[in-house]
């Protein structure tokens, strides 16, 4: 099924100078405070003003990840930890994006459906893992079944929401044009929906990023988080910060993969953020 | 022909929006609808264009009952709405997804030439300004060719500039095809400016309260003294239609025949 969508060439000229800052200075800017905190942190241990013990310099986190990526342990546990992330992320996504549909599209669904889903939604999400423990097991199953229920919620709510809030005017425009339900879905429900549905996601991949830490909290023998509770267990505060670091790496990157991919579908957008550049 | 037989409207809440409307429309005729708000001029609209179902009595096309959105009826609404994930050409071929792509295309390319728009082709509808959008708005309706064209309101957020040039542009529009036109307005000057006949509505239920005749020669001159008799004669009954001690001018079962000056 395809979306229906244009792609008109870019209109906007921008200045080939002012292109250029637009492109490497913005970026730049973001990365001045956590770049000048880590320097000014590297400092205050070299100069001796403190041991970096237990808050270890960049320098030493830095070298443990390196260490780690040599004897291939680090590629072992990002593959354990994505996979998880991964799998929950589309069961949840899957679930949400089918449950949201039907609960906006048809009122009776809704009705029927929606008290129970918001009530379960109330019930914070880490107390269903003894539950899922003694269903479940220990192992994976359990894992990937907490983190597709922390994607669950915020995929269902925003695909509801976006399908509820779609401007009937444009409705009406289909209707006179008189598509059929399925024409309806394809051309005017799911273009006008897309926006939303892509916040939801990334708040859905996001909650994916901290069940999983907590999923793997709970018993795992591989993984960031296994790499975390090891840290804590054996005293290194380094391993545990680059898993840390680690974790930032991956859940921006991921999150800048969703937007990127909706990116082309979404140019049409007349957003405050286009014109300040907040991407 | 576009036959309105007793279109009544009452709404679930009770409200009687419209009561036994009927009238005989020729094809290629242009007819405006004016009155207050309240009158029932949207809802008869809605009803022609088969969006919304009248309480009781019909509306037929050529013989063909409307109840539902027809292939032969276009609208366009007061605001563009346009589609804005859709550039400024494929909005206007939204409702030629029928057709085989080059002729689509062909006919897209059309459109935007006539109503003066063609360097905006790849344009996003945001871009646009208000005229602009609405040229849109009414190329993508024209475009299918429909037989009759329902237009609510259809300059009414304009400026006045914009709006003149806009009622031109439309009666240009309209000779090459020649469709019927239904407007609905609260402009006076708008309605004598387009329309062969000004069906003048009352509120409380909505109804019809005076039929008047335009028989003045297209292009026509909005300073000439006809022009200005023929504003005075809808404010006239504007004014007439208010005054709930005036009885209504038309026989209901007779729509058409009433003159009464």
């Amino acid at each position: 099924m395809t979306v229906e969508l244009s792609a008109p060439a870019q209109t906007e000229v921008i200045p080939a100078a002012s292109s250029r800052l637009r492109r490497y200075a913005r970026p730049a800017l973001g990365l001045l405070l956590p770049v000048g905190v880590a320097l000014v942190w590297e400092m205050m241990v070299w100069l001796g003003l403190s041991n970096g013990r237990l808050v270890p310099p960049p320098s030493k986190i830095f070298a443990t990840i390196v260490e780690l990526a040599r004897s291939g342990e680090l590629t072992h546990h990002i593959v354990a930890t994505l996979s998880r992330v991964f799998a929950g992320f589309a069961l949840g996504v899957v679930a949400g994006t089918l449950l949201g549909a039907v609960s906006g599209y048809w009122g009776l669904a809704r009705r029927l459906l929606d008290p129970t889903v918001q009530a379960l939604r109330a019930i914070p999400s880490i107390a269903w893992v003894p539950l899922f423990i003694l269903w479940l097991g220990i192992f994976e199953t359990s894992k990937v079944a907490l983190i597709a229920v922390g994607v669950f919620f915020p995929v269902y709510l925003g695909v509801m929401g976006a399908i509820l809030s779609v401007d009937r005017k444009i409705v009406e425009v289909g209707r006179t044009f008189r598509l059929s339900g399925p024409a309806m879905i394809r051309r005017i429900l799911l273009p006008a929906v897309l926006p939303a549905y892509v916040v939801a996601l990334r708040v859905g991949l996001g909650l994916g990023w901290m069940f999983v830490v907590a999923a793997e909290f709970m018993g795992a023998s591989e993984g960031l988080g296994y790499l975390l509770i090891d840290g804590q267990q054996l005293g290194k505060p380094a391993q545990i910060l680059a898993a840390i670091v680690i974790f930032a790496v991956l859940g921006k990157t991921t999150d800048w993969l969703i937007e990127i991919g909706f990116a082309p579908l979404l140019r049409w957008q007349d957003a405050f953020g286009r014109q300040s550049g907040a991407a | 022909m576009l036959v309105l037989d007793r279109v009544s409207k009452i709404y679930p809440n009770g409200v009687n929006a419209l009561e036994r409307f009927s009238a005989e429309i020729r094809l290629g005729e242009i007819v405006a609808i004016i009155g207050g708000s309240g009158c029932g001029k949207s809802t008869l609209l809605r009803a022609i264009a088969g969006l919304d179902r009248a309480t009781s009595g019909s509306v037929t096309l050529d013989g063909v009952a409307i109840t539902a959105p027809h292939a032969k009826i276009g609208i366009i609404f007061q605001e563009p709405r346009l589609l804005p994930w859709l550039s400024v050409a494929d909005n206007i071929g939204f409702g030629l997804s029928d057709l085989p792509r080059a002729l689509r295309r062909d006919k897209v390319a059309g459109a935007l030439a006539r109503v003066g728009l063609a360097d905006k082709a790849t344009a996003w509808p945001r871009e646009l300004s208000g005229g602009q959008a609405q040229r849109v708005a009414i190329a993508r309706a024209l475009v299918p060719q429909p037989e009759v064209l329902l237009l609510d309101e259809p300059f009414s957020a304009l400026d006045a500039f914009t709006r003149r040039d806009l009622q031109d542009h439309l009666l240009d529009l309209w000779a090459d095809t020649r469709p019927t036109l239904v407007l609905v307005t609260h402009d006076v000057d708008e309605a004598v400016v387009l329309a062969d006949r000004v069906f003048v509505m009352r509120p409380r239920p909505g109804r019809l309260f005076e039929e008047i005749t335009i028989n003045l020669a297209r292009p026509r001159d909005r300073t000439s003294e006809l022009f200005g008799n023929f504003k005075r004669r809808v404010l006239t009954a504007l004014d007439r239609s208010l005054d709930r001690n005036v009885p209504d001018r038309v026989a209901k079962s007779n729509a058409g025949e009433a003159m009464w000056w």
